[in-house]
């Protein structure tokens, strides 16, 4: 692939701004996994239905395997990568992590919900997590880690 | 204690096989075969790509045996002349850049001359279709106790049922995926894995090397469940031989379609039972056939099919069993090791079948139970003797009150009368799970550990076996810790390493915990016999004295211990009689369902799982087992179904294969009964498998509650309730 048929472009990641040139068929995940060095998202089905690779883009979360690099131009992403240890916690005495292959998205969705509490009284915790694909936990330690980062006591 | 690497992994900062750092590296992928049974004709590389840029690997370049080292060596490693499944693989290609290695696969023909496929594994095959022994049978065995016939003739009433379960893939959310290079003259490979010593004997085996030269090493691994077991000795060999022809290190990561596809999934079943009964409900015999689709390769079918038979009478008393099984090879992927490992199968048909007696004879399913569950003193279908002091009575009481069995019972009768589409119901299923590997398998196996003192006076747990989510890397340092009297942060577990660890056995078989966390407590024994610390010492005194070992420069400072079974184990391999496992977990659970009649969607409103296994060693990390296990399992009874399509898996993508989400489940409400069990680890028995036994049917009877109906197969998908609710 010759550089004339790459696209540049500049976005912030993780609070800072970068500049990178994609491929127009690279994906957001490739672009962050192997370009950037952020190995924290992970893909799970490339296709959608899992949520591993799950960033928050501009506040919302996205599953990063669907979106096309040179479609974050201008655009703010988080990763996994700039969560704080206060963020997780509360999820590690729950339970929620084991194999620990779906929680770098299981924590952007939460952290996503923690943001915005109010999508709690509108969704359940159940609804609301259920973009995110486990394999381990059965949910429940899942559940109890985004309950206790929001400071619910227990399931609604 | 929490989770001692669950900061990394809630952080992102846990690296695994495909994030870990490596230089220089080519991406590895897999060309294969297209149909499910054939010769190959030509495999011919399509003109448009350059293919001097690729390293290509066959058949030709395995140094040693094209033969995968299991515990037979019937399936290659790469598709020489006759290929068995589609997806085998038949040709391995290597490049600098995915990109342009996946167009290339794409551009790979394998020409084949079909040969008639298998698919249906409960009928005699044709001679045309035979191509393992006279008859495609892969493996046979069978127990007996007292007298099936007599006892059949003389029971009040027989009552016989069959009962088929499909395949499920194991969906770990890691796929698969190998790195390999090499150092000098030693091969190394590392990746995602359940079995390091696996891993090694079949890259001795194929590629005619000494241990010395080919060292395994496990990389964090996202999910395992039996399903990372057999397979990454195949994709271990398959990276091998291209870092040894490319001279460079490569790397493989499965797609999630191709580890789908490609990789293997739990045993479909097909169960007969045949049972007599007096008019009480008391069991007089059992005689059931068990029949597992193994796939096109021995692999692990006949271990499966082993404790397949050994579960398949259930927790009861009764004095007449007897049990036949066969394996049978079918064109599909080779069936493998999943979580439960066959007494999952085995153990659906039995309970489902116990409510078919139930509303047969017009007894409660609980009090049918209650008659027959063992107690001490009577044996189990292998003549086992059953001891221990388990009330597996009041684990049965406990699961029924703490489900509110009996009140919701009576409201769902009264909410199915009035309710104009919904309809609830709620179901039992008893069982147990034997612990560790089946009868001689763990004095075979003869388990290594050590323990070595290090010179700042730490403390280095090193045992093969692997963290793979369910929290080795947290239990080893608790039981260590607790057994030599040390803070938890004074104990390190090494890397499993074949170059640093001794062979403590597979990962696998709810065995670490219990058996290899036991010998971490002799290894422990040893260190001190060695230093001559007795256990009643003082806080320190260890520590001080591995330090002064290590600066009067004694050496190395190791304690060991290698497997020895629990006293008064009798096993007859020949015959199936005696103590098949050194212990057994016990559980009731009970599961609450509601179907939608409009669209036949059944799903599961409450669920409790109460069980017996020795003593809980860490209540997070053993609730979390019993959580996920369940909701897997519920996935199994409800909704994941392999849709194979001449052999191959047609809906080989999380679109259309169906796990449960958060959204899908209710919380699953776990109590543990203790009875702590001698020869475990601080008194734990086996806790991984238990979980994935019972669910379905408890389901399953709810839903026959429910609806009124007897189903006997899962998954319970809405087309299968349709089926069963149209006359």
């Amino acid at each position: 692939m010759s550089d004339n048929q790459r696209i540049e472009l500049r976005f912030q990641l993780n609070g800072e701004s970068v500049q990178v040139r994609v491929h127009p068929s690279d994906r957001l995940l490739d672009l962050l996994r192997y370009d950037l060095g952020l190995p924290g998202t992970k893909e799970g089905c490339g296709e959608g239905e899992c949520g591993a690779c799950t960033v928050l883009m501009d506040g919302v979360p996205a599953n990063s395997c669907l979106i096309p690099a040179y479609q974050v131009r201008g655009r703010t992403i988080l990763t996994i990568e700039s969560t704080e240890l206060a963020d997780v916690e509360p999820l590690l005495a729950a339970g929620t992590t084991q194999c620990g292959a779906c929680t770098p998205g299981v924590v952007m969705t939460a952290r996503w919900i923690r943001d915005h509490p109010e999508l709690l009284e509108r969704f359940g915790s159940r609804q609301l997590m259920a973009g995110n694909l486990c394999r381990c936990t059965g949910y429940d330690g899942i559940i109890d880690g985004l309950l206790a980062l929001v400071g619910q006591d227990e399931e609604a | 204690m929490k989770r001692l690497e669950g900061l990394d992994k809630l952080t992102g900062r846990e690296l695994y096989i495909d994030d870990l750092p490596l230089e220089g590296h080519l991406w590895g992928m897999t060309v294969r075969c297209p149909i499910a049974r054939g010769r190959v004709r030509e495999i011919r590389f399509g003109e448009g790509t350059d293919w001097s840029q690729f390293v290509i690997v066959d058949h030709r370049d395995i140094p040693g045996p094209n033969e995968l080292r299991l515990i037979e060596t019937d399936m290659p490693v790469l598709v020489a002349e006759h290929a068995r499944y589609c997806h085998e693989a038949v040709l391995l290609l290597a490049h600098p850049s995915r990109r342009q290695l996946r167009h290339a696969v794409r551009e790979v023909q394998v020409l084949m001359d079909p040969e008639e496929p298998v698919f249906d594994f409960t009928c005699a095959p044709r001679p045309e279709q035979i191509q393992h022994g006279q008859d495609n049978v892969l493996e046979r065995l069978r127990i007996v106790k007292g007298d099936v016939e007599a006892a059949l003739a003389a029971a009040p009433h027989v009552i016989e049922g069959v009962y088929e379960t499909g395949a499920q893939e194991h969906l770990y959310l890691e796929n698969n995926g190998m790195v390999a290079w090499t150092e000098g003259d030693t091969v190394v490979v590392k990746g995602s894995l359940q079995c390091p010593y696996y891993v090694l004997n079949s890259l001795t085996w194929a590629l005619e090397r000494d241990d010395a030269r080919v060292r395994v090493i496990q990389a964090p691994t996202g999910g395992g469940f039996g399903g990372k077991e057999d397979y990454p000795s195949l994709l271990a060999l398959h990276a091998a031989l291209l870092a040894l022809k490319a001279g460079r290190p490569v790397k493989m990561i499965y797609d999630r379609d191709e580890d789908m596809a490609a990789t293997p999934k739990r045993h479909p079943s097909w169960v007969r039972h045949r049972t007599g009964v007096d008019e009480s409900g008391k069991l007089l015999a059992q005689d059931i056939e068990v029949i597992l689709d193994g796939g096109a390769y021995v692999t692990l079918t006949p271990v499966v099919l082993s404790r397949a038979i050994i579960h398949a009478a259930g927790p009861y008393a009764c004095d007449n069993v007897r049990i036949a099984g066969r394996a049978m090879l079918t064109n599909t992927v080779p069936y493998g090791a999943f979580r439960g490992f066959g007494a999952p199968q085995t153990q659906f048909a039995n309970e489902r079948h116990m409510d078919v007696i139930a509303h047969t004879l017009g007894i409660e399913p609980a009090e049918l139970r209650r008659i027959n569950l063992l107690r001490d003193g009577q044996s189990t279908s292998t003549g086992q003797v059953i001891e221990g002091g388990t009330d597996r009575q009041a684990i049965l009481q406990t699961a029924l009150e703490s489900s509110e069995y009996d009140d919701r019972r009576t409201a769902h009768t009264a909410f199915n009368t009035s309710h104009p589409y919904l309809r609830r119901g709620i179901g039992l299923a008893t069982f147990y799970h034997g612990a560790g590997f089946t009868g001689s398998g763990e004095v075979y196996l003869k388990s290594k550990v050590r323990v070595a003192g290090l010179p700042d006076g730490k403390i280095e747990v090193q045992t093969a076996n692997t963290e793979i989510g369910q929290g080795a890397i947290t239990v080893f340092t608790e039981i260590a810790a607790a057994h030599l009297g040390l803070p938890t942060n004074d104990v390190l577990v090494a890397e499993p390493d074949t170059h640093r660890v001794p062979n403590s056995g597979p990962t696998v078989a709810s065995r670490t915990a219990m058996v290899v966390g036991r010998l971490v407590e002799r290894a422990c024994d040893d260190l001190r016999a060695r230093l001559g610390v007795d256990s009643g010492t003082s806080d320190g005194e260890l520590q001080r004295a591995i330090v002064e070992w290590h600066e009067r420069g004694q050496g190395p400072l190791v304690g060991e211990a290698l497997y020895e079974p629990p006293p008064g184990i009798v096993w007859d391999e020949k015959n199936y009689r005696g103590d098949a496992y050194g212990t057994f977990a016990w559980a009731a659970y009970v599961a609450e369902v509601e179907v939608d009649l409009r669209s036949y969607t059944a799903r599961v409103t409450d669920f409790v799982a109460v069980q017996e296994i020795g003593r809980v060693l860490n209540p997070t990390l053993a609730l979390g087992q019993i959580q996920g296990g369940v909701v897997q399992a519920i996935g199994w009874a409800l909704t994941e179904e392999c849709q194979l399509r001449d052999g191959a898996m047609a809906n080989n993508q999380l679109t259309n294969y169906i796990i449960p989400t958060a959204a899908d489940v209710p919380p699953v409400r776990v109590v543990f009964l203790e009875n702590p069990y001698p020869y475990g680890a601080r008194g734990c028995k086996g806790i991984g498998e238990l979980p994935m036994d019972g669910p379905a049917p408890a389901v399953a009877n709810a839903i026959a509650e429910a609806l009124g109906i007897e189903p006997h197969a899962i998954p319970l998908t809405p087309p299968r309730l349709m089926e069963l609710m149209t006359p």
